[in-house]
């Protein structure tokens, strides 16, 4: 007998590493997607190569990110041909840090579309799934939020705003089948990052990141770093005394 | 700037790299660049094929979504960056397989179709382009040309081998080879002579699918080596074989392959082949693929790096040529232990510019020691062009341009079907520009 499929609906579903992540559930057991994006054409490519590979069915979403109504409207159509087993919030950018420092337009769009918004969504998601008391919320944040720097900090600290909340989240999942799963991944190789791969920099391989957020997913853990050495990384980053950590230009 | 080498680490080089993730945003960013470049994969082939030092590359490995699936037919529509291991483990579980594939799946559909690549199997099912259906090719000029075999066939003959200079292949329509399993019956011999191998090849090319031979090239003109021939086996359900843990972690400072380790392992390797040999079971990751279970094993040759030389030469002059180059090698002292001796069947090559002919092919890893290593290959590149040979590309970083020109007598036909704004480190060593 056929297992009904499981429902996962992604926010910012052409993103490299939700992309991945969504190739892996749809090889793993008979799903359906909902894609939300904001580029039509580029996220029903993504929908056949889905398909392709074993989802059961995809629909896509096409809206707005940072309006309140939007994202309770998207939150509901994606919910509406039935509950969601899995959620994924993906989207994002990464700033420009001095030209939000120059201009604060800039800076208040970046707080929005990397802050706010993906807190709106876990906050409407998060609600559907503690009315019915399941399902499982992957929320990606960023070693960026572990403390703030001066080469990225609006970046920074829109994901420490991210971090804060999904740990609230947690708290009144405490208790409850919900599980709530906050994603730091380090430096990985996607579009995003195209520059920084150009400077030189050291990156992840967006599938790794992309497995070991599919793992941390099934298990329902609490904060998964990716690749997991981020993990210490980041506590010695953390931890490091104000004298020291204002020398290093990073 | 990006640095980046191919698979041979001769160098690496800082290249202007753009990466394409997004199919129908190419002809955009064709057009948007000024220079010339040439599209870069995974980085498997070995020279310059896939180089453009201070020029322009671009990425194509995001390139890497399917498209359409016929699992009635075995018809795949997939992005040109998607790496074969991806369709292999794709398409294995479902029946299919593809029908050429060359000794590493994580080359590109894309770089697997501008090297027109080759497998064990070339005398029974051609080469990777006789299985390509369609192609999409973008060009600088903004067009875009669907070509296949029955479609403006001229355009697709001049893209298959093409060497990624006729425009930007953006995904391809493969046609797979239905399989029961993953599993294939494999028989090993060992030959004591060239004349031992091309009966065992000649008596074996009818029934069997795959036919490969490893050979000790220091055992001199003689040329002595293990058989191995493969088919398709029907059965399943057989736990599958781990692979891939295993990486080489660092560049040695110097070569691991030199005359000392070289010496013992071709005694070694040949001695366990003849006792191993006779019949088994094998995955065909294991099979097609045994490299790969070593992660970076181009690292092994130190920081110079290594060539690869792969030559074919016609059957009428091949006995001899293959055995003047062997002895020519073993006399040198130089080469490596992966040394690859294959015979190619009578298919017309489909592209202009494809490297497989009817012959026999010879192919020899050389730790990079400079001047010595070259001119040994300007002996070796005598025998291939008295017998009528040719140098295959996609290995190549070192040809003279006269050698490409006697060893493919069809440049000429081939050159009104590049793209100007396409260009490599090979296309201004053996085109001119």
């Amino acid at each position: 007998m056929q297992a009904t499929p499981r429902r996962i609906a992604i926010v910012g579903a052409t993103s490299s590493i939700a992309e991945h992540c969504a190739r892996r559930w749809a090889e793993a057991a008979p799903s359906e997607f909902v894609l939300v994006a904001r580029d039509a054409a580029r996220t029903e490519r993504i929908a056949a190569d889905l398909r392709v590979r074993g989802a059961t069915r995809t629909s896509v979403i096409v809206a707005d990110f940072t309006r309140p109504a939007s994202i309770a409207d998207i939150v509901r159509r994606a919910a509406a041909d039935g509950p969601l087993d899995l959620v994924l919030i993906a989207h994002g950018n990464l700033p420009d840090q001095p030209a939000c420092e120059r201009d604060l337009d800039a800076c208040e769009s970046a707080l929005v579309v990397n802050g706010t918004s993906p807190a709106l969504f876990a906050e409407a998601f998060a609600a559907g799934m503690f009315d019915r008391g399941a399902g499982t919320l992957v929320v990606i944040g960023s070693v960026a939020g572990d403390r703030g720097r001066r080469s990225n900090y609006v970046y920074g600290a829109a994901k420490g705003l991210v971090t804060r909340y999904v740990q609230g989240l947690q708290h009144r999942a405490a208790g409850t089948a919900v599980r709530i799963v906050l994603v730091k991944p380090g430096p990985t190789d996607t579009p995003m990052t195209a520059h920084l791969r150009q400077q030189g920099a050291k990156l992840a391989s967006v599938e790794s990141v992309a497995a070991c957020i599919v793992d941390g997913a099934a298990k329902g853990r609490p904060v998964v770093y990716a690749p997991a050495k981020w993990a210490l990384i980041m506590m010695v980053i953390r931890h490091l005394p104000r004298v020291v950590f204002d020398r290093m230009n990073i | 700037m990006l640095t980046v080498s191919s698979w041979g680490r001769l160098g690496s080089w800082p290249h202007d790299a753009v990466a394409l993730t997004d199919r129908e945003a190419i002809p955009g960013a064709l057009a948007a660049r000024p220079g010339s470049a040439i599209a870069y994969g995974m980085g498997r082939s070995y020279g310059d094929v896939c180089l453009n030092p201070d020029g322009g590359l671009w990425l194509t490995a995001g390139l890497d979504r399917f498209i359409d699936f016929d699992p009635e037919l075995g018809r795949l529509r997939c992005e040109a960056g998607v790496q074969l291991g991806q369709i292999q483990r794709f398409a294995v579980p479902r029946g299919w397989i593809l029908p050429v594939t060359p000794g590493t799946w994580m080359a590109t559909v894309g770089g697997a179709i501008a090297n027109d690549v080759h497998g064990k199997n070339h005398h029974a099912r051609g080469t990777f382009g006789d299985h390509v259906r369609r192609l999409r090719l973008v060009r600088s000029d903004g067009s875009v040309i669907d070509c296949g075999p029955d479609l403006r066939a001229d355009w697709f003959a001049a893209t298959v081998g093409g060497m990624g200079l006729t425009g930007i292949v953006a995904e391809a329509e493969l046609q797979l080879m239905p399989v029961a399993g993953p599993w294939l019956d494999v028989e090993t011999f060992p030959y004591d002579d060239l004349d031992g191998f091309f009966a065992l090849a000649d008596g074996s090319e009818g029934d069997w699918e795959y036919t490969v031979s490893w050979v000790d090239c220091l055992a001199g003109g003689r040329g002595r080596g293990i058989f191995m021939r493969g088919r398709h086996s029907t059965e399943r359900g057989r736990p599958e074989p781990a692979m891939g843990a295993r990486s080489m972690p660092f560049v040695p400072p110097m070569s691991l392959v030199n005359p000392l380790s070289l010496r013992l392992f071709n005694l070694a390797y040949y001695h366990s082949g003849r006792l191993k040999a006779g019949r088994s079971l094998a995955h065909y990751r294991p099979f097609f693929y045994p490299l790969d279970n070593l992660a970076d094993w181009n690292r092994m040759y130190g920081p110079r790096g290594f060539y690869q030389y792969q030559s074919v030469v016609p059957r009428g002059t091949g006995r001899d040529a293959v055995g003047a180059m062997l002895a020519e090698i073993a006399r040198s002292g130089e080469g490596s232990f992966l040394a690859v001796l294959k015979t190619f069947g009578e298919a017309t090559p489909v592209g202009l510019l494809s490297f497989p002919m009817p012959g026999v092919t010879l192919a020899l890893d050389f730790p990079n020691r400079g001047p010595r290593t070259l001119a040994l290959f300007e002996r070796l590149d005598a025998i291939v062009l008295e017998a009528g040979g040719r140098l295959y590309p996609a290995k190549d970083a070192r040809m003279p341009r006269s050698l490409f020109e006697a060893g493919y007598p069809r440049i000429a036909e081939f050159l009104p079907y590049r793209d100007p704004k396409l260009g490599s480190a090979m296309s201004r060593r053996l085109l001119g520009d």
